[in-house]
């Protein structure tokens, strides 16, 4: 079905992500490079993949499909759009010939697993209509108002993952099947690292904060997405009494950590009233609390009077700590030290913050709530350093995370590649940024930019989808430099079922003006017609791609059918040609024969003999088909009426010589005794109507 | 258009339909269906508008539409429509009709009864290949379906075979069908035909045959004005709406330039049909509004006083017509409304019942509007 020559170099320098078809699970993903070094665009080969054949480069990992038995077999495979098809070979691995018959299976391997995932259809559909949106949106708005847009699509793809999680959360909880239940709660997870990574992005580079704002919006952020401790907060509040319940200072930590200020100080009035013998104590740190400054989204403080305020706080506090206030209690000793930014104080609460960068944050907050974006990264990596404590190494979410506080833009964009299951994330994320023009300087040394290259791949994986095809047509159209070749090739490849569903690939070639694969969609249509003997049809949709030649052919088929009956099928059609009639000879001959056969059927003579005639002497008809024709003519002749004028009779005589004469071996050869019975009879006939015609004309002229 | 409630439902729609209202009801329709097309596993879902608990006194709603059953079907829903309350016909791309029925009191969907291979090809091979029935429409009891074969088929919902069968109808596809009077029907096809089929007559061929002149223009849908009956709507290729007069001539009444690809359905309001509603692949929804002119006269017919409320009728009726058919060059009578901004796929199917309507999209989407005439 496909010829891989045909494709686009691009396709096989791309890293083709292996996730096994099938039954493998979100488990298997990374990037694994099927295929040698070298290979080339079209390269059906053996030794492939899994061990067998050229070690593969050590910055590609190798991905084991499933089922097929690469330790003793060399595997061979063939590209496909979106897919590789792998199976098992005859050869061992060391290249002798293994005598034993390998298993007669054939492993579909994709790239873009997630593409198959009935909920996130949901996601690759909402988020279709986002990235139009978009698109659409040129830079018509400039400075901040463009930037709040930028913003607010950067929102709206969020919410579109949320929605999709809580779907999916949904389905987890209502399924009965464990392992099905297990596969939801790995998407769930994933989407939700999602949707941390791309609001962290969101904040740093497409809303690009400034030193103030910027640690207010990293607060939200912390607040949205560490949701580990809310069951704890929802236990203890709704306790009958909170201040009793054994976690209710873990509570308050939390609020304080997290900066809700107003929460904590709310409960920490309950227990004041139940305690009324430190109630001076209590005072002093809701007093600490609500002067504490906080930066403003607005601009009616500068940041040195925050500043100002800042340090005059904090000495406030170092004030009260060390004249021993809080002594007595604890507690509210170390939520003390929290608020003057101290790290071993924070880090005793490690349980509660989960997240190293929320301790992050909380650093920020206590310490220095003015940081600058670029400031991050070194509080970033010290804080990952002190929160993981060398006792565990970070995972690729903290990597991530943490390429996005160094501003790698590019190290984002490639980790999540290469640790998320679906190109949607890369894609869409890439696209936003590139229209926030930040990727600009970027180029790679193959292919056109990062975005269309991210964008080809994950389009590729919808037209790889039985159903998902429609939305990838929009995203190759917003390819500037591969997308038409790219679409030209997939468009051609889906399977034509029905004839609305090739009126709607119909439809998207034609608005793109790719006349050639019109025409092939049209030709594959006009064949099955022609098969199914669905003659008019066929006709109908060689006209539609104005395919001459075809059009010859049915309309070769219905003259044949002429022949063979005696009449026409599919009249309505036929009568109802109109200019289309004039796409090939033979259609035009068909249509106006059979208006010669409507005039004779209307009684009008004189008009279909002179159809008749001109349809041999203006070459209209095939030498063919020219005996049918005089013998159509027999019955004018013979009509009482004389029909033909003298000078037309001798053109239907040098017509039948023309035949006679043109092949007489032909004619000798068939020996056909019906054939000169034809032609003796015509030449009666046409010699009858002659001297008929001249008796007339003579008789007319004379009086 | 915040009087609409969206839902994604991870399946591309190609039809969407109301299910008819008891004689005496007074409320809004509530219960629609649905088919899906070009999925794996295509299938008929039966929803809820909304629960009736959220629909307050001031009209105000915002719950999404709700699953109510679902049920797998073979092939591509290629057309359907409800028979009766419980029963719905559904023409699939496998040349299969099937009718479903639906069990409100356990909510659950089965499979009522199955004509296989309704439509098929005659294949060169002497083997039967079915092929897509593309159009249905009923009339309790009786069902006619319309084919990629060329064939119309009549059949009863209580009868085992077909009851009649015009093989060769059309040289070309049949895209939809629509019942004219109780023994007429009327099939558009691909080559810009309106053919009027009288099934009492046993001659296979059309009483009558109206064209687009010209260029042969596919049409793709029709429907039929509830009260005036020679009142004929059909929606082609090039998205051009045209309006027919069955009574006159053999060329439409009136070409309305629309939208910019094919015009997948058109719908007079089945109540108010001044209104009319097309859908189509370039993604739009378009409600077509000849009422705006009738507006204007009763105000003016309001100081007569009592006889009023007939003579305005009057008028209305009178005005209805000569909108709909009127050769007037002013066309902006019309008042034209796109319902769907910014949207980039198919709209495949719509459906228009009391102040509701319901559309289906490509992009995997169905919508409910509860207040069309708000």
């Amino acid at each position: 079905m496909d010829e891989p020559d045909a494709e686009p170099p691009l396709v096989v320098r791309g890293r083709g992500r292996c996730g096994a078809g099938g039954g493998a699970g979100p488990g298997v993903r990374g990037r694994g490079r099927c295929g040698a070094g070298g290979a080339g665009p079209g390269v059906r080969g053996r030794g492939c993949g899994a061990g067998a054949g050229t070690p593969l480069t050590d910055t590609v990992p190798s991905q084991v499909v499933p089922g097929a038995d690469s330790s003793s077999r060399q595997l061979c495979f063939a590209w496909g759009p979106a897919e590789v098809l792998v199976c098992e070979t005859l050869f061992g691995r060391a290249g002798t010939e293994n005598g034993a018959p390998s298993s007669s299976r054939v492993f579909v391997v994709r790239r873009d697993q997630d593409i198959y995932i009935q909920t996130l259809r949901k996601l690759f559909n909402e988020s279709h209509g986002i990235f139009m949106g978009l698109q659409r949106s040129e830079e018509e708005l400039a400075g901040k108002s463009r930037k709040a847009q930028l913003v607010q699509v950067s929102k709206n793809y969020r919410s579109v993952i949320r929605a999709c999680m809580e779907d999916m959360h949904q389905a987890a909880v209502s399924t009965r099947d464990p392992a099905l239940q297990g596969q939801y709660s790995t998407q769930v997870s994933i989407l939700s690292a999602m949707e941390l990574i791309w609001n962290l992005c969101e904040i740093l580079f497409v809303e690009a904060a400034t030193a103030g704002p910027l640690l207010l919006r990293l607060l939200d952020w912390v607040r949205l997405h560490v949701c580990d401790v809310d069951s704890m907060v929802r236990d203890v509040l709704g306790s009958e009494s909170p201040s009793k319940h054994k976690l209710f200072w873990n509570v308050v930590d939390i609020f304080v950590l997290q900066g809700r200020m107003d929460e904590a100080r709310h409960l920490l009035s309950k227990e004041a009233t139940a305690n009324p013998a430190s109630m001076n104590m209590y005072k002093i740190l809701d007093d600490l609390m609500k002067k504490m400054p906080v930066p403003s989204l607005s601009n009616t403080q500068t940041l040195t009077e925050l500043e100002l305020k800042w340090q005059h706080w904090h000495e406030e506090c170092q004030r009260y700590l060390q004249d021993g206030t809080f002594a007595s209690n604890p507690h509210m000793e170390s939520i003390c030290k929290i608020l003057l930014g101290d790290e071993d104080a924070i880090l005793e609460k490690k349980e509660l913050m989960t997240t190293w960068y929320h301790f992050l944050v909380t650093r920020l907050l206590y310490s220095h709530p003015t940081v600058k974006p670029m400031e991050l990264r070194f509080y970033a990596q010290s804080s990952m350093d002190l929160f993981l404590g060398g006792e565990s190494s970070p995972e690729p979410l903290d990597l991530i995370l943490m390429a996005a506080f160094e501003f790698e833009m590019h190290q984002v964009i490639k980790e999540c590649s290469i640790v998320l299951s679906n190109w949607w994330f890369v894609a869409h994320l890439t696209d936003l940024l590139d229209h926030c023009k930040l990727l600009q300087s970027h180029n790679l040394y193959f292919g056109s930019n990062m975005r269309e290259f991210l964008l080809l791949e994950y389009a590729s994986g919808l037209f790889s989808h039985h159903s998902l095809w429609q939305l990838g047509v929009d995203y190759f159209d917003h390819c500037p430099e591969y997308g038409r070749v790219y679409l030209e090739l997939h468009i051609e490849r889906i399977p034509l079922s029905t004839e609305q569903k090739a009126l709607k690939v119909l439809r998207i070639c034609e608005q793109r003006q790719m006349h050639e694969q019109v025409r092939s969609i049209c030709k594959i249509m006009a064949m099955k017609a022609l098969r199914n003997n669905r003659l008019g049809s066929a006709l109908s949709w060689s006209i539609r791609a104005k395919d001459a030649a075809f059009a010859t052919l049915i309309s070769d088929r219905f003259l044949k059918d002429y022949c063979e009956r005696g009449c026409f099928s599919d009249l309505d059609l036929i009568d109802n040609l109109g200019p289309s009639m004039l796409l090939s000879d033979r259609l035009t001959f068909l249509g106006k024969y059979r208006e010669f056969h409507r005039l004779y059927g209307e009684q009008r003579f004189a008009e279909a003999a002179r159809l008749l005639l001109t349809l041999m002497t203006a070459h209209i008809a095939p030498c063919s088909f020219w005996m049918t024709l005089l013998t159509d003519a027999l019955p004018l002749l013979e009509q009482k009426e004389v029909i033909f004028s003298a000078e037309q009779t001798y053109e239907l005589m040098r017509c039948l010589e023309d035949l006679t004469a043109g092949n007489p071996d032909k004619q000798k050869f068939q020996d056909d005794d019906v054939e000169t019975t034809k032609v003796e009879m015509l030449r009666l006939a046409l010699a009858r109507n002659l001297a008929r015609v001249i008796v007339k004309e003579g008789t007319v002229e004379g009086s | 258009m915040e009087d609409v409630s969206a839902k994604f439902v991870s399946q591309k729609i190609s039809r969407t339909r109301w299910r008819p209202l008891p004689a005496a009801a007074l409320q809004p329709p509530d219960i629609f269906a649905t088919g899906s097309w070009d999925n794996e596993d295509n299938r008929i879902s039966i929803w809820s508008a909304g629960d009736l608990g959220n629909a307050g006194l001031n009209g105000e709603y915002h719950g999404e539409p709700r699953l109510l059953c679902d049920i797998q079907h073979n092939g591509d829903v290629m057309d359907m429509q409800f028979l009766d309350q419980e029963r719905i016909v559904v023409a699939s791309s496998t040349g299969t009709v099937t009718i479903f029925r639906h069990h409100q009191n356990n909510q659950t969907l089965s499979a009522n009864h199955r004509w296989d291979k309704a439509h098929y090809h005659v294949d060169q091979d002497t083997s039967c290949g079915g092929a897509a029935c593309t159009g249905v429409v009923c009339n309790n009891p009786e069902i006619v379906t319309v084919g990629e074969d060329g064939r119309i088929n009549l059949f009863r919902a209580d009868q085992k075979d077909a009851v009649r069968t015009i093989d060769n109808a059309d040289s070309s596809t049949l895209h939809a069908v629509t019942f004219l009077r109780t023994t007429e029907i009327l099939t558009v096809n691909s080559i810009g035909q309106l053919k009027i089929w009288d099934l009492r007559h046993q001659r296979n061929e059309p009483s009558q045959i109206f064209s687009l002149a010209g260029d042969r223009v596919p049409l793709h849908c029709v429907d039929r004005h509830p009260n005036q009956q020679h009142i004929v709507a059909t929606g082609g290729q090039d998205g051009m709406l045209s309006i027919w007069d069955i009574r006159q001539g053999t060329m439409p009444v009136s070409l309305l330039n629309a939208h910019e690809a094919e015009m997948w359905e058109v719908h007079f309001h089945p109540s108010n049909p001044d209104h009319l509603f097309t859908c189509s692949e370039d993604g739009s929804l378009w409600h077509w509004d000849t009422s705006t002119n009738v507006s204007e006269k009763p105000s003016f017919l309001h100081q007569g006083g009592r006889s009023t409320a007939y003579l305005s009728h009057s008028t209305i009726n009178q005005s209805v017509v000569s909108a709909w058919l009127s050769n007037d060059p002013t066309k902006d009578r019309m008042e034209i409304t796109n319902l769907i901004p910014n949207q980039t796929l198919s709209v495949n199917s719509l459906d228009v019942l009391g102040p509701c309507l319901v559309y289906g999209t490509d992009a995997e989407a169905i919508y409910v509007n509860r207040q069309l005439f708000a």
